[in-house]
């Protein structure tokens, strides 16, 4: 279990160097917020988030009763804006985790081997990157069909080859490095001096890239709900825009918009600022100037 | 000069290697769709047989997939046909033009605006590296650029023309009111300023970033310490002599960033309604109109590498690196 504690010890230590930014503060409370929402959204709603309203309830104000008011269908925006929550992280986190995943191995395997591979592998790379990103899921996610978990494949298409280009030229600079020069004279082999010299380098800039991409992921699902082309059986804040703006009657229902979009943003902010406390404690010299 | 023109054949050859792929990934990517093809090119799902067998012929949905692909460049190359949009019941082409013009007004004046801004905010703080006001202007960028374009501008809407009611909710004109010469160019610049409001306060974040991080490399420069050892005043010195400097960067940056620039244009037009290619792309969505939206793609993609290359060839001519080096 000695590793297990060593792993936790790592995660304290690296929470600590990240409470001492400002920017790092304000964005581990409002996702810690958002995440306490996401897990108890069952024991803090009112009602159904789907269920429509009963007839009369329809675009109600906020009351005690619908805190939040109604939507046209009778529902009660404050439930369906708690489940927004749970949409937000599930698609953030799976999307970076899988473009994180597809990024590092394409970047890995280009920096590392090097030659035509390389070649091959960063001409695609260039050919993604030339493409407009949004247009690109909006005709993805358009052609694929709506679902969440199709949203989540539409992300990872698109975004995977910006940390490729990443992971590699962190890996051609690493690569270069004395201590790798050091194992391969004594014989390494490519999987040893891959496990063990250039990934423990990588870890740090994939996290930081697993950040950006939780980011640039709740941002890609809020437009593309707010689009139309999200999935219309699940609640998510852009969804619920949606709906919103589809009804024509904004004007005068803004407690309709105001919960979903505010949502969005301050989520959106928190991992924005985390991913600036994560690049900037990464920098170094930054715990001598903390004094850490 | 022949440094040049070698740089040039190289960079258009590749922009044009670059388009044909881009062609090629647009026909393979509407024919990914789960099922047939046909059916979601035509959209109508009562249609009947003859009424299919006729809709194939019309979009090149006839023969084999090598044969559709001979024909869908055929049409493309040999005779700018994007194929038929079966909503606005007109070729596609002709829907994408007429909405073009509406997108460049948009685009290219919030991408003025927010470059004008941008750069002296970003000078700004650059100069006072480390004070309160730039960590204000920093923070407020960085928040502005990471909200999502289609709330800014609803935030904007609801701000200025729910609550104050200084600008209309949404479209380009004023309807029926038939306006004429100037008093039509300032309806519509009335029109404008929310939806570019919203992008010109979303892309300017990354300029402000930008420029104060190109100012702080040259502030450090000998040149800088030599005219405030002139005695030359200091709004002289940030003006003329470092922000000359810094600019260079954050201009080049404008051309590679139009993938960026287009997303905001997107959500802008869609909340105000404004009518260019960004509010076609969601009015096909929503009325599932796959003609149109593989053309729009085609449209943004190519626009997009046209604009890399316009940047690249003009900073070809400028940098003098290139001219005496380059070409092999």
């Amino acid at each position: 279990m000695s590793w297990l504690l060593k792993g936790l010890q790592g995660v304290g230590k690296f929470l600590k160097l990240l409470l001492t930014s400002s920017m790092g503060r304000v964005g581990i409370v409002i996702f810690a917020i958002v995440a306490f929402i996401a897990i108890f959204a069952p024991y803090l709603r009112t009602v159904d988030p789907i269920k429509f309203g009963l007839p009369g309830n329809q675009l109600l104000p906020p009351s005690a009763e619908f805190w939040f008011g109604t939507d046209r269908l009778g529902r009660d925006i404050w439930s369906q804006t708690l489940y927004g929550s749970r949409v937000a992280l599930i698609v953030g986190f799976t999307a970076a985790a899988t473009t994180v995943s597809i990024g590092t191995l394409v970047g890995l395997t280009a920096g590392y081997f090097g030659g035509k591979l390389e070649e091959v592998l960063m001409r695609i790379v260039d050919f993604f990157l030339m493409l407009p990103y949004l247009p690109l899921m909006i005709v993805l996610a358009a052609v694929l069909g709506p679902s969440i978990w199709n949203i989540v494949l539409v992300i990872s298409i698109t975004y995977w080859p910006y940390t490729a280009r990443v992971i590699r030229s962190q890996v051609l600079s690493i690569k270069e490095r004395a201590f790798v020069e050091a194992s391969r004279s004594v014989g390494a082999s490519d999987r040893l001096l891959i496990f063990s010299e250039i990934m423990p380098n990588v870890v740090p800039l994939m996290f930081a890239e697993a950040v950006l991409m939780v980011t640039w992921a709740i941002y890609a699902e809020a437009v593309l709900s707010f689009l139309g082309l999200g999935d219309p059986t699940t609640v998510s804040w852009g969804w619920i825009v949606n709906r919103a703006f589809a009804s024509g009657v904004i004007r005068d229902f803004l407690w309709w918009v105001i919960p979903p979009i505010t949502c969005i943003a301050a989520t959106i902010l928190a991992f924005t600022f985390l991913g600036t406390a994560v690049s900037d404690i990464m920098k170094p010299g930054y715990r001598e100037a903390k004094g850490l | 000069m022949r440094g040049f023109a070698g740089f040039a054949i190289g960079k258009i050859s590749a922009a044009m290697l670059t388009i044909f792929a881009i062609v090629c990934f647009n026909f393979v990517l509407f024919r990914l769709v789960p099922g047939d093809p046909a059916r979601l090119l035509f959209g109508d799902p009562r249609a009947g047989p003859k009424r299919i067998a006729e809709m194939r012929e019309l979009f090149g949905l006839t023969g084999s997939l090598w044969e559709q692909f001979v024909a869908y460049l055929d049409r493309l190359f040999l005779h700018g046909d994007l194929g038929f949009s079966f909503v606005h019941r007109v070729p596609v082409m002709e829907v994408i033009l007429d909405r073009v013009p509406q997108t460049i007004l948009l685009i290219v004046t919030g991408l003025i605006i927010a470059v004008v801004l941008g750069t002296m905010l970003g000078a700004i703080a650059g100069w006072k590296t480390g004070t309160r006001l730039d960590s204000i202007i920093i923070t407020v960028s960085l928040g502005f650029y990471s909200i999502p374009a289609f709330i800014l501008g609803i935030i904007l809407m609801m701000i200025f023309s729910f609550g104050l009611g200084l600008f209309p909710v949404g479209g380009m004109y004023t309807i029926g009111a038939g306006y004429t010469g100037w008093a039509y160019v300032g309806d519509v610049a009335w029109h404008m300023f929310l939806p570019c409001g919203a992008i010109v306060i979303w892309y300017i974040g990354e300029y402000v970033i930008l420029t104060r991080s190109a100012m702080q490399d040259v502030l450090g420069q000998d040149y800088i310490t030599l005219a405030r050892a002139k005695g030359i005043k200091e709004s002289a010195v940030l003006f003329r002599h470092a922000l000359r400097n810094a600019i260079l960067p954050v201009v080049t940056i404008t051309g590679i960033n139009l993938a960026f620039a287009v997303a905001g244009v997107i959500e802008a037009e869609t909340v105000f309604r404004w009518p260019g290619v960004g509010r076609l792309l969601y009015e096909s969505v929503m009325s599932r109109d796959y003609p149109v939206l593989q053309g729009l793609f085609l449209m943004f993609a190519v626009a997009i590498v046209l604009a890399n290359l316009g940047v690249d060839l003009i900073y070809g001519r400028i940098d003098p690196r290139i001219k005496v080096g380059g070409g092999q």
